[in-house]
């Protein structure tokens, strides 16, 4: 997929090169974050000022860790901000780390983003750049952490949380590329600034990562809560039947819910969040279990291979959509991959068995008459029995 | 109020625990411990306790915890 920038705006896209950092206190940062009513950008949506307030409270100083990994193939908005303006993302993470008496400010870079961008704009804010190893989890915190301590990138026991112990066994916080760009520019710009964008409940803009079928695939900055179709209007959707939204590990909005707008409180009907920004078009010459089949089984082989239900639900889940996508004659595949889904849902050291049983239980409601004429041995896409 | 916790992990699915509590965690068909309270670390009422105690200090890989 492309990086490329659908539109410049006066926000992070086109954001100027900063002088002299401004220095906060650690509650003059705890404010903004809260007062700007800061949300990870990341994928989880985890207001940032509980993760910057959780690694206050321990004895030791803290590292703080600028996660740009984007293992999410459908997400490219980390890699367009590291190459177009990276000084935002390394002085907001300089700004956190310089408000927080940091131990260590490091930013860990996946391998599908060209780090040369950053690493000239991080050589002189004290920020160090690390490049590691990719895969879908490997930006999870914890695995984070763990790779960037020398051991294998995946994912921990929750129980402990790395803004306890994580790298180095000190306290640290993890904010995606994005979060840091964002409270870089409230740090610059003000509260009330950030907020003329978006809702009060869900303030600021979002970059969000556009593909599938549109005449041209890229990144836009957009206010949160704007519409979905405002959003994709600038990628130009071609024929959409519906939006996955949140990626891999997010749900499907039907085209007739372009309307719907991109808050937590409205896209919850439909099991999806903003997550990460990403919005992958569908259109109407790609089955949609084929499709789903598809990400099933690349999730399942993007396994840490640890925990039992994910190493086991996860290939049965993703063989079951597959043979549904084949109409296979069986059916007892709904039921299949009904209890699989339960099977994988809670039952794993992260979310990832969670999402892509969310993804899928999406799949198997939105797309429901998709699936009866599966099951009675047509596809309006691929056509009879395979 | 105490919680019965697997560590993913960590947890091999001996099934230990399944029999030591089998009011608490059921086994799955690959033999992993399975929620009976359908919460993810699935309560421990006062009368289990000594049980879940027991089927902590059996787990063979350490991955049962009392939270």
């Amino acid at each position: 997929m492309t990086a490329t920038p659908l539109t410049d705006t006066r926000r992070l896209l086109s954001a100027e090169p900063m002088g002299a950092l401004p220095r906060l206190s650690p509650d003059s940062l705890l404010a903004l974050a809260e007062d700007a009513g800061l949300t990870g950008r990341g994928g989880a949506g985890f207001p940032t000022a509980i993760k910057v307030r959780a690694v206050t409270q321990g004895r030791r100083a803290p590292v703080v860790v600028g996660n740009a990994m984007e293992g999410e193939p459908l997400s490219c908005k980390d890699a367009v901000l590291l190459t177009r303006v990276p000084h935002l993302v390394v002085d907001g993470l300089a700004i956190v780390a310089g408000a927080l008496g940091a131990h260590e400010a490091v930013l860990a870079i996946g391998p599908e983003i060209d780090p040369t961008a950053a690493t000239e704009a991080a050589r002189t804010r004290g920020v160090e750049v690390a490049r590691l190893e990719g895969g879908f989890v490997t930006g999870q915190e914890s695995a984070l952490v763990n790779q960037l301590d020398g051991r294998p990138a995946i994912p921990g026991d929750p129980l402990v949380r790395v803004t306890t112990r994580g790298v180095d066994g000190r306290p640290t916080l993890v904010l995606n590329a994005e979060t840091l760009a964002q409270l870089g520019l409230i740090a610059r710009h003000g509260v009330a600034w950030f907020r003329e964008a978006g809702t009060p409940e869900d303030p600021g803009t979002s970059l969000f990562s556009i593909s599938g079928a549109v005449e041209q695939a890229g990144v836009v900055e957009a206010p949160r809560g704007s519409r979905l179709g405002d959003v994709l209007a600038s990628a130009g959707p071609v024929h959409p039947v519906a939006v996955l939204v949140g990626g891999f590990h997010g749900a499907w909005l039907p085209a007739t819910a372009l309307d719907t707008r991109l808050t937590s409180h409205d896209l919850k009907p439909y099991g999806a969040a903003v997550g990460a920004g990403v919005l992958h078009v569908l259109g109407h010459d790609l089955c949609p279990i084929r499709m789903a089949a598809g990400i099933a089984g690349y999730l399942a082989d993007e396994s840490a291979a640890q925990c039992g239900p994910c190493i086991n639900g996860l290939p049965r889940m993703a063989d079951a959509l597959e043979r549904l996508a084949d109409r296979v004659p069986d059916p007892g595949l709904p039921a299949e991959i009904d209890r699989m889904r339960l099977l994988a849902t809670g039952r794993g050291a992260c979310a990832h068995p969670d999402g892509t049983a969310r993804m899928v239980a999406s799949t198997m409601r939105v797309f429901a008459d998709h699936v009866s004429r599966h099951l009675a041995g047509h596809c309006e896409v691929e056509g009879g029995r395979r | 109020m105490t919680r019965l916790h697997v560590d993913w992990t960590r947890c091999d699915g001996h099934g230990a625990c399944a029999e030591l509590v089998p009011e608490l965690l059921a086994g799955d068909e690959w033999g992993f411990p399975l929620s009976r309270t359908g919460e993810r670390d699935p309560e421990v009422p006062p009368a289990l306790e000594e049980h879940a105690e027991h089927a902590v200090r059996s787990c063979p890989l350490m991955a049962l915890r009392l939270v």
